[in-house]
Order: C-alpha cells, then sequence, then structure tokens
C-alpha cells in the first residue's frame, strides 16, 4: 500500500480498488442512451420528496443505500463518506448524512466533485488512512434550476450552448487492497483556469481549458498520452466543449481524437431529449461512471480509463456582478486487473 | 495580469466565439410572430366581445387585460404556459399573458418558502423591475410632457 | 380588418424583442423591462395612440401597451388633478391589470404545483 507524489497534485496510488458502485437517475436520465446501466430509474422528478431540495436529498440516500448493499457491507464498515451536490450550503450531501451517520466530509467544486472525491479517498485509502470510503455525488434537475437559473414555470428558449442538469446520483465504495477487478492508478488534482468566459448558459467553453489543463498535468505526470487509454471521458463538457478541448488541445500539440468522449454528452440523445449541449450536473459523470463507465471496466472491454470531471465554479451572485467563471477539473486513472493479478 | 484577462484568454474567448452554435434566429422570429399575433388575436376577440357586451372602445381596454391575465396566469398553473415560449419565445413572453407567467411561475415554486418570503416575494421576481421602470419611466414621460406643453 | 392588423402589429412587435434578444445578451426579464420602457416613451411623443387606434389589441396587449397605458393615465389625471396626477395617473389607468396580476397570480400559486 503506497502514494507517490508524481508531480504536483499528481497522485500515484497502489492497492485502491472499488468494491461496489451504484447509479439511480429520473426519468429523463432512464430514457437516455445510458439508462440500462442505471440500477434505479425514478418514475418521475419528484418521486420522493415534498420539495425539489427533498427530492435531491432522497436521490443520494437511496444511492448510497443502494451501494453500501451491492458492496456487501453495512454501514458501520464505512470509515468515511466524501460527497458534494450543487445546491447552497451542499445541504443535499451535509442533510443525508444526519440518516448515516458517518464522518463526513462535504466537498465542493461543482460538478467536478465525483472525480474529487475518487481522488481524495484514494490518496487517503493508499496511505494507511480510512480501510473505505463510500464517494457520492448528486444533482437535481429542478433543484439546479431553481436556484441557477429560471422557476420551472417561467417560459424561456434555451439557447443551444444550454446544459441540462441531471437528475441521477453516483455512488462507490472505494477500499484498501486490490481485492476487485478494478482500481484506482492515479489522480491528478486540478487548478483553477479562468479565460475569461461569462456565459453561464455556455459552461462547455468555460471548462474546456481546465479540463485540458488537467489532462496535460495528469499526462505529464503519469507518463502517458490519451492514446494509453481505452477511453478518456471528460465530465460535463457536452459537443460545443468537446470541440473547443479538441480544437484547443490541437493548437497545445495534443490529439484529442475519437477516445475522448463526454458524461454529458453521452447521458442523454440530444437532440430527440432536446438537451442542446448536453447534461450537467455534479450526478451526471458520477451517475455516469457509477453505471456504464464502470460496467466497461469491471468486465475487461476497457483496460484503462482515464476520468476527468469538470466544474464551473460560479455562484447567481458572482454572474450578476459580471464576474467570469472560475472552472476547474480533476482527473482520475482506473484500470482493470486481471483476478489476483497485477495492473496490466 | 489576472489570467483571465490574459492575451492566452482573449485568444480563446475568439476561439469560443468563432465557434458557437447559431442560433435558429428565422425559426424563432416565425415563431414569434406567430405565437404574438394569435395571443393579440384573442385579445382582440375578447375585446370585441366587451364592445358587442356595450363598452366603448377605451373601456374595453381594461376588462381585455385583466381576463388575458387570468388565461395566463391559468396556463402557467396548469403548466401549459413554458411550452407556449419554449416555441413561441417573446411571442409568447411579450403578450401580457407573459406577464402573467413571469409572476405566477416563480411565486407558484416557493410555495415550499411560505407564504410571505416565498409566494408573496416571488410574484414580483420579474414583475417588480417591470413595474418600477415602467411606472419611472412614465413617471419622467409625464414630467417632460407637462414641462414642454403645459399639459402631461 | 382590426383583427388583421391585430395580428400583424402584435405579431411584429413580438418579432422586435425577439430580435434584440436572439442579438444581444440581455435576458427575457431585461427585454420586458426595455420594452415596458419603450411603450411609454412613444406613448409620451404621441406615436403610440395611433398605434393603438389602428391595431387595437395587437397594441395594447404586448408589454409596451401597459408603458402607453401609464402615460395617457398620467395625461389623463393630470388634466382633472392637475401635478398630483403624476403620481395617481399611472397605476390608476393600469390598476385592472396590475390588481388582476397580483388576485390571479396568488390564486394559481396556492393552488398549482410546478411540473417537470
Amino acid at each position: 500500500m503506497s502514494i507517490t507524489q508524481i508531480g504536483q497534485g499528481s497522485y500515484e496510488i497502489q492497492d485502491v480498488s472499488v468494491a461496489a458502485t451504484a447509479a439511480i437517475g429520473g426519468p429523463k436520465e432512464g430514457q437516455g442512451p445510458l439508462g440500462s446501466y442505471f440500477d434505479e430509474i425514478w418514475p418521475s422528478e419528484t418521486h420522493k420528496g415534498e420539495s425539489f431540495e427533498e427530492a435531491e436529498r432522497a436521490l443520494t440516500e437511496d444511492t448510497m443505500e443502494l451501494v453500501v448493499k451491492k458492496a456487501n457491507i453495512s454501514w458501520e464498515d464505512i470509515d468515511l463518506v466524501m460527497g458534494g451536490d450543487l445546491l447552497d450550503q451542499l445541504v443535499s450531501t451535509n442533510f443525508s448524512a444526519r440518516r448515516h451517520q458517518r464522518p463526513l466530509l462535504g466537498l465542493f467544486s461543482a460538478c467536478a466533485v465525483f472525480t474529487q472525491g475518487l481522488g481524495l479517498a484514494a490518496t487517503m485509502l493508499s496511505d494507511k488512512g480510512p480501510r473505505s470510503v463510500l464517494v457520492t455525488a448528486v444533482s437535481h434537475h429542478m433543484a439546479a434550476e431553481r436556484q441557477f437559473r429560471f422557476p420551472i414555470e417561467l417560459g424561456y428558449q434555451r439557447t443551444p450552448t444550454a446544459a441540462w442538469t441531471a437528475t441521477a446520483a453516483g455512488a462507490v465504495v472505494l477500499v484498501a487492497g486490490a481485492r476487485h477487478p478494478v482500481g484506482i492508478e492515479a489522480v491528478t488534482f486540478g487548478r483553477v483556469v479562468d479565460f475569461g468566459s461569462k456565459n453561464p448558459n455556455d459552461m462547455g467553453s468555460a471548462m474546456a481549458p481546465a479540463a485540458l489543463d488537467t489532462i496535460q498535468r495528469h499526462c505529464a505526470a503519469t507518463a502517458t498520452t490519451l492514446q494509453d487509454y481505452d477511453a478518456v471521458y471528460t465530465g460535463d463538457l457536452g459537443v460545443i466543449g468537446i470541440k473547443l478541448l479538441t480544437l484547443l488541445g490541437g493548437e497545445r500539440g495534443l490529439n484529442i481524437d475519437e477516445r475522448v468522449r463526454d458524461c454529458g454528452q453521452s447521458l442523454y440523445h440530444l437532440v430527440e431529449q432536446d438537451v442542446h449541449n448536453g447534461g450537467s450536473g455534479p450526478g451526471c459523470s458520477a451517475s455516469v461512471f457509477s453505471g456504464y463507465l464502470y460496467r466497461r471496466l469491471q468486465v475487461g472491454q476497457w483496460h484503462r480509463l482515464l476520468f476527468v470531471a469538470t466544474g464551473a465554479l460560479f455562484s447567481p451572485t458572482t454572474y450578476q456582478q459580471g464576474e467570469s467563471i472560475p472552472c476547474i477539473a480533476h482527473a482520475v486513472s482506473l484500470t482493470h486487473r486481471e483476478p489476483g493479478g497485477t495492473t496490466l | 495580469m489576472h489570467q483571465e484577462d490574459s492575451d492566452q484568454a482573449k485568444a480563446y474567448q475568439q476561439l469560443v466565439k468563432s465557434n458557437q452554435p447559431k442560433k435558429p434566429i428565422v425559426k424563432n422570429v416565425l415563431l414569434a410572430f406567430l405565437y404574438g399575433g394569435m395571443i393579440s388575436l384573442v385579445g382582440q376577440g375578447i375585446q370585441v366581445a366587451f364592445i358587442v357586451g356595450g363598452m366603448s372602445k377605451e373601456d374595453a381596454t381594461s376588462p381585455t387585460t385583466v381576463v388575458l391575465i387570468g388565461l395566463g396566469a391559468l396556463l402557467t398553473g396548469l403548466g401549459w404556459y413554458d411550452q407556449l415560449t419554449k416555441h413561441g419565445g417573446m411571442g409568447a413572453t411579450l403578450p401580457i399573458t407573459g406577464f402573467a407567467n413571469a409572476m405566477v411561475a416563480p411565486a407558484m415554486e416557493f410555495r415550499r418558502e411560505g407564504l410571505v418570503m416565498g409566494v408573496g416575494v416571488k410574484l414580483f421576481t420579474v414583475a417588480g423591475p417591470v413595474l418600477v421602470y415602467g411606472l419611472s419611466a412614465a413617471f419622467v414621460v409625464g414630467v417632460v410632457r407637462y414641462l414642454v406643453t403645459g399639459v402631461a | 380588418m382590426t383583427f388583421v392588423w391585430a395580428f400583424v402589429v402584435g405579431g411584429l412587435l413580438c418579432v422586435i424583442a425577439q430580435l434584440v434578444l436572439d442579438l444581444s445578451s440581455l435576458s427575457p426579464a431585461h427585454v420586458l423591462v426595455l420594452f415596458v420602457v419603450i411603450g411609454a416613451i412613444l406613448g409620451g411623443v404621441g406615436l403610440y395612440r395611433p398605434l393603438v387606434a389602428f391595431a387595437g389589441a395587437g397594441a395594447t396587449v404586448p408589454l409596451p401597451g401597459f408603458g402607453y397605458t401609464l402615460v395617457e393615465g398620467i395625461a389623463t389625471a393630470v388634466k382633472t388633478k392637475g401635478l398630483l396626477g403624476l403620481f395617481t395617473g399611472g397605476l390608476t389607468a393600469a390598476a385592472g391589470g396590475i390588481k388582476a396580476s397580483v388576485i390571479f397570480g396568488l390564486t394559481v400559486a396556492l393552488i398549482f404545483k410546478p411540473k417537470a
């Protein structure tokens, strides 16, 4: 069990593996191309809870219950819970901890919080810290709309660059030791990158430079190129963000090819479901990983995945005051190991 | 220099600008015309009904507005008005029915926050600025007209 | 014939608003405020009254009509009440619409819940 700093904010991790994952989504997410990878699909956006905020909390509570069950352990075996959401004062994550009564680290880096949690958990687990950590992230479309944009029934036209906050939650139980087929091999924590974007309805453009920065730093630290991975998934760049990532990467001599995909782009049928640029929200990358991406690694269809969730760190206040949008991206690379064997 | 003001940032904003997807302006404009025209036509129908009922043309304007606001509020409550706006854009927002939508939508969503700080406050999220600047503009116009012509 | 012009003028006002929305970075709320102010100014310089005579509801139903109503109300009130009319005229003329917005708005907000 060990951890090595291989660059500023980059760590090589040994013997940390994924015991189980769980993902629950809303009806729209269930109708998307990855719908069958969710463990559970809610029949309506407000399936549980009296308010949107309560619904979001119920979503994360249910997902956490489910992942503990799937890991075949009890809550007492979880040493630490880490998680985040988009709502002010992290209410979903914090309030849901009333129920599970585990030590809690509430995290915020907007839609990048899931890889922040995976990375932080991995560094602690690989250094004789906690033995098992539950990492979770959640978002609810209507709760986010209410906080960040417009009231639900207030009519307005979405711009083509707008993202659709996903109603979804993902949760992972990470454990010390290489007991399970999917392990974390390296993490890179992101720097804040702000290239002056101010449009909250175009977060893909704002976040692409942050994603590129973290990808480049991760590759440099781990001495890999993108071509060493079977797949690279960014967080919520969407169609426009991926396009700009490709262009900006090209300018810097980085070959962003078709193996680079995006969780927000993958979660929905973009045109048929009328989500414009694609999905967003902490629950987007968390549920896409916990459902689809993890499954690909688990069955050995992929052997190596680079997972880079991205977050736009603005608030309605900073936007109204005319500030640009600082962004961050955290990277985690994962491998599939053969049972009992070593990392490929 | 801050990163967000750097040359690199400026070059990137150029890249963003040249890769912005086009808004479907022609389609938006045609639909705005159609929806705005239809709502005005409904308004005209209601007004004529009041005139037929014995009102003068001037007197019929106010009750017409009242009925349209009622319709806009009801359609918002039923969850239909946002669909009108999604397609019709400003064609559904600019008519007085859209003003009703802008009052009801936030209010119904903040029911849980209570009748005073929730519903009461949020009724004026969009309507507030419209009233503040509408009344102020009308006041200034009135004062100027009074000074210029001696009557407002 | 007023029906046709109501449709055309009402539609055209919305087209202008749509163009402002799509070609600027203003939010719908900004556009609404802008158009009420424009209605008040056009009312003040005497351009909106002929439009109302010509297109009926096509000019009164879109929000510039609200700005026009406020200005007309002030004009009427100043004639009878003098300068006090500057303060009472606008709201008097728009009283029906404003009161209806509050009453209907409150009622609907208490009865219905937002849908997905």
